[in-house]
């Protein structure tokens, strides 16, 4: 159970010391109550209190950090359901799925299919994060042992899909330098597969046959010591695989029950292998309910352009606006001597006017200055997008490297003309209309 | 010790609209749990898939929608194909070709393939207007004459022209009222408010809250439609609790990662399936937010998330 600020306070040493930088025990326990301040930030709390402390005022939901270096990965830590609550903390990471019941030949297409995607996307790097390596006993120890080593040598973070220990120990030799998730708890072996994670110093994966299962099984692992654990939520069909997922996540948060506090683990390979098109509307579904690693059969630039945009958006802070670099963005082959048109840094509105622009054909160079991430009139109104702006922008940024000297400005600032012509003396300024999608038709008649 | 399954249990439901007439009628609706919360609760009316189509004839810039539609002659031999599509509920015609800075024709060549839609289909038929809202304002009551005793949802009414638009589907014929807003649940609820005060019946009104394609500014469809359904739900809030049709389609078909050419973008592979990705995966998002039913254009969009829809429900 929560405590409140009162509580906390009673076990405090309450001598106001200020070691913990606030003014006051009282300041501290409101902090450490609303969630603001961990309660270690007081060195003078007496273990007792601690332990008690430690229990009550954790997150609802664990932060669990798998692989290293570039390829580290924070999953869970969520505090809310909705993103207009506060905000949603951790991506999903989308794995790839390898078995070692598949042909060598198979396995190296995939490896080579998902190296390809690689872009960027709004300042983020959009990639294949994981290889989820599941292990086939029909298939032997050796093959699979082959496989993990081929998947670990491309560098991307392991889930190693694998319930016999002595195998999975042998593949933890392997790659457990780089920190994989070995998802291979279950009822029956909870306990040998908890002590190989923990000596091997990586995340363990629980699964089970239904929730009761999995909670069981997660409550006897905690009690043996290891909280550092996901949650196969996979179930036998679609359904049931939703449903664990919503239920898992929501007695977590809402009703704070930290034996789900989690993240978790979703197979489409096992609830819809082979349907390519099923797993891209189930890859969509899970990244907007409750899905931390996401398994999926292969990842192409089909799959990865919509479900990559759909996670950047998802995981936003309601609070910070997503803003594109300012810069010159070239357009249908726009070069120095092409149209010049600007807007502002706020991603959607980079979006919708960049779509536009592509649509119409016209080669053009789009100038996006920093305008704060607020939509064209709330940054005029702030005073982030002026003919002072504008032209500084242009005299450090765009005159040396464009040529043409015709610049479009947004018909909801046309007010700035008369100034931007004053202060850009060689410059023909021109007013656009007032919504993106008229300017497929403005620019067609203007070149026409 | 089991895990303590707590059940969400609303004390309040989403309106059920009926769209069409006789056996092949569909309900949009009716439930008080959250999209596919199937273990809070049931859900009476699954979510249902239209598919689109314009009175321009075959799409002919996808080849799997062109090769679908092949031999078919005129709108109405469309329209009946579209009917036959795997997963599909009902059939959505597009009257795009009225937009004054388009085709800009006439309402009365646009009301003829309405009546030859009309007479085609034995779907449920949903029009959409052509965007522009003085043309809309003439042309829709007009559609809705056309359309009436089949129990059509006429779309494409705006805080602009609801009145004209709402007293010819609304009053006049007894149709359904698509209301539409710009992802804002304040616009939204503000044009059902006015809706019914002009005497629309809410029971005959379907929101359309508007999308965007998975990656353009997609969060905030996201976060409208979740505080629309949690107003209808948890707040019991009979201004907000109309089913949600989202024209998925338009956004998802016209997004540079759908269009751009396999010349101008070879790693990215061919066009049509990075377009199916983009309608299929923004489908998804909108239905697990709230929408009750979703207008697609692709044969395969259409199966695999009339699929979906059958797995979770």
């Amino acid at each position: 159970m929560a405590l409140n600020g009162i509580q906390i306070f009673k076990m405090t040493p309450k001598t106001n010391c200020k070691d913990c930088g606030s003014p006051t025990c009282m300041a501290f326990s409101m902090k450490v109550a609303q969630g603001a301040v961990d309660i270690s930030a007081c060195p003078h709390m007496s273990e007792e209190a601690l332990a008690t402390l430690a229990d009550a005022t954790a997150p609802p939901m664990k932060t669990i950090k798998i692989g290293t270096g570039d390829a580290e990965y924070t999953l869970g830590g969520e505090t809310v359901l909705y993103r207009h609550d506060k905000t949603f903390v951790s991506r999903p990471r989308y794995a790839v799925g390898l078995c070692s019941c598949m042909e060598d030949a198979d396995v190296d297409a995939k490896l080579e299919g998902l190296k390809k995607v690689d872009y960027e996307r709004i300042g983020e790097k959009m990639y294949v994060e994981l290889i989820y390596v599941n292990y086939n006993p029909n298939n032997g120890q050796d093959k699979y042992l082959e496989m993990v080593k081929k998947a670990a040598a491309t560098g991307r973070t392991l889930v190693l899909g694998c319930q016999d220990e002595a195998v999975a120990k042998a593949a933890l030799d392997i790659c457990k330098d780089a920190k994989p998730v070995l998802n291979g708890a279950t009822a029956a072996n909870a306990e040998a597969m908890s002590k190989l994670a923990t000596d091997a110093g990586v995340v363990l994966g629980v699964s089970g046959a239904d929730l009761n299962e999995i909670y069981d099984t997660v409550a006897k692992i905690e009690g043996l010591g290891n909280k550092n654990l996901v949650i196969d939520v996979t179930g036998a069909d679609i359904k049931t695989t939703f449903a664990n997922a919503v239920q898992v996540r929501r007695a977590a948060i809402k009703d704070e029950d930290r034996t789900f506090g989690y993240p978790s683990i979703v197979n489409l390979s096992r609830v819809a292998g082979g349907d390519k098109y099923m797993q891209e509307a189930l890859a969509a579904l899970f990244t907007m309910k409750y899905g931390s690693i996401i398994v999926v059969d292969e990842m192409t630039y089909a799959q990865a352009l919509p479900l990559y945009g759909l996670r950047q958006n998802v995981f936003t802070d309601p609070q910070k606006p997503m803003t594109v670099e300012p810069g010159i963005y070239p357009i249908n082959g726009g070069d120095e001597n092409s149209l010049c048109l600007t807007t502002v840094d706020f991603a959607l509105t980079y979006f919708v006017v960049s779509g536009e622009l592509e649509r119409s054909g016209v080669p053009c160079n789009l100038l996006i200055s920093d305008a704060g991430g607020m939509s064209v009139l709330t940054a005029w109104a702030a005073g982030k997008l002026s003919s002072g702006t504008i032209s500084k922008f242009i005299e450090e940024q765009v005159k040396d490297k464009i040529k043409c000297r015709k610049l479009v400005i947004p018909g909801k600032v046309a007010v700035l003309k008369g100034d931007l012509e004053a202060k850009l003396p060689d410059w023909e300024i021109i007013v656009a209309p007032n919504e993106a999608v008229q300017l497929v038709k403005f620019l067609k008649e203007m070149n026409a | 010790m089991p895990f303590n399954q707590k059940p969400q249990k609303f004390n309040a439901k989403i309106n059920t609209v009926t769209i069409g007439t006789g056996d092949k009628a569909i309900a949009l609706g009716g439930e008080s749990v959250l999209p596919f919360y199937t273990f809070d609760g049931p859900i009476e009316n699954a979510p249902k898939v239209g598919v689109e189509i314009t009175d321009k004839g075959i799409d002919d810039s996808v080849p799997g929608i062109k090769a679908y539609y092949e031999g078919c002659a005129s709108v109405a031999d469309i329209a009946k194909k579209a009917s036959e599509m795997e997963g599909a509920d009902f059939v959505v015609l597009s009257l795009v070709g009225g937009d004054p800075n388009g085709d800009d024709k006439s309402v009365d060549d646009l009301v003829a393939v309405v009546k030859e839609v009309v007479a085609a289909v034995d779907c449920p038929l949903v029009v959409k207007g052509c965007a522009n809202v003085e043309k809309d304002a003439a042309l829709l009551p007009k559609v809705a004459e056309a359309c009436q005793g089949k129990n059509t949802l006429i779309m494409s009414a705006k805080e602009e022209n609801y009145k004209t638009i709402g007293a010819s589907v609304g009053l006049a014929y007894d149709l359904n009222m698509g209301a539409e807003s710009a992802v804002d649940i304040n616009l939204a609820k503000q044009l059902n408010v006015i809706s019914t005060q002009l005497g629309v019946k809410a029971d005959k009104i379907v929101m359309d809250v508007g999308t965007a394609a998975v990656g353009y500014g997609y969060e905030y469809v996201v976060s409208t439609m979740d505080r629309i359904r949690g107003a209808a739900l948890s707040q019991d809030d009979a201004t907000l609790q109309m089913p949600i049709i989202t024209p998925v389609a338009s956004d998802a078909w016209s997004v540079k990662e759908a269009v751009a050419s396999e010349e101008d973008m070879p790693e990215w592979g061919p066009a049509e399936e990075r377009g199916i990705g983009m309608e299929i995966m923004t489908a998804a998002s909108d239905l697990v937010s709230g929408s009750n039913a979703v207008i697609l254009r692709h044969p395969q969009s259409v199966a695999t998330i009339s699929k979906m829809i059958k797995e979770l429900v």
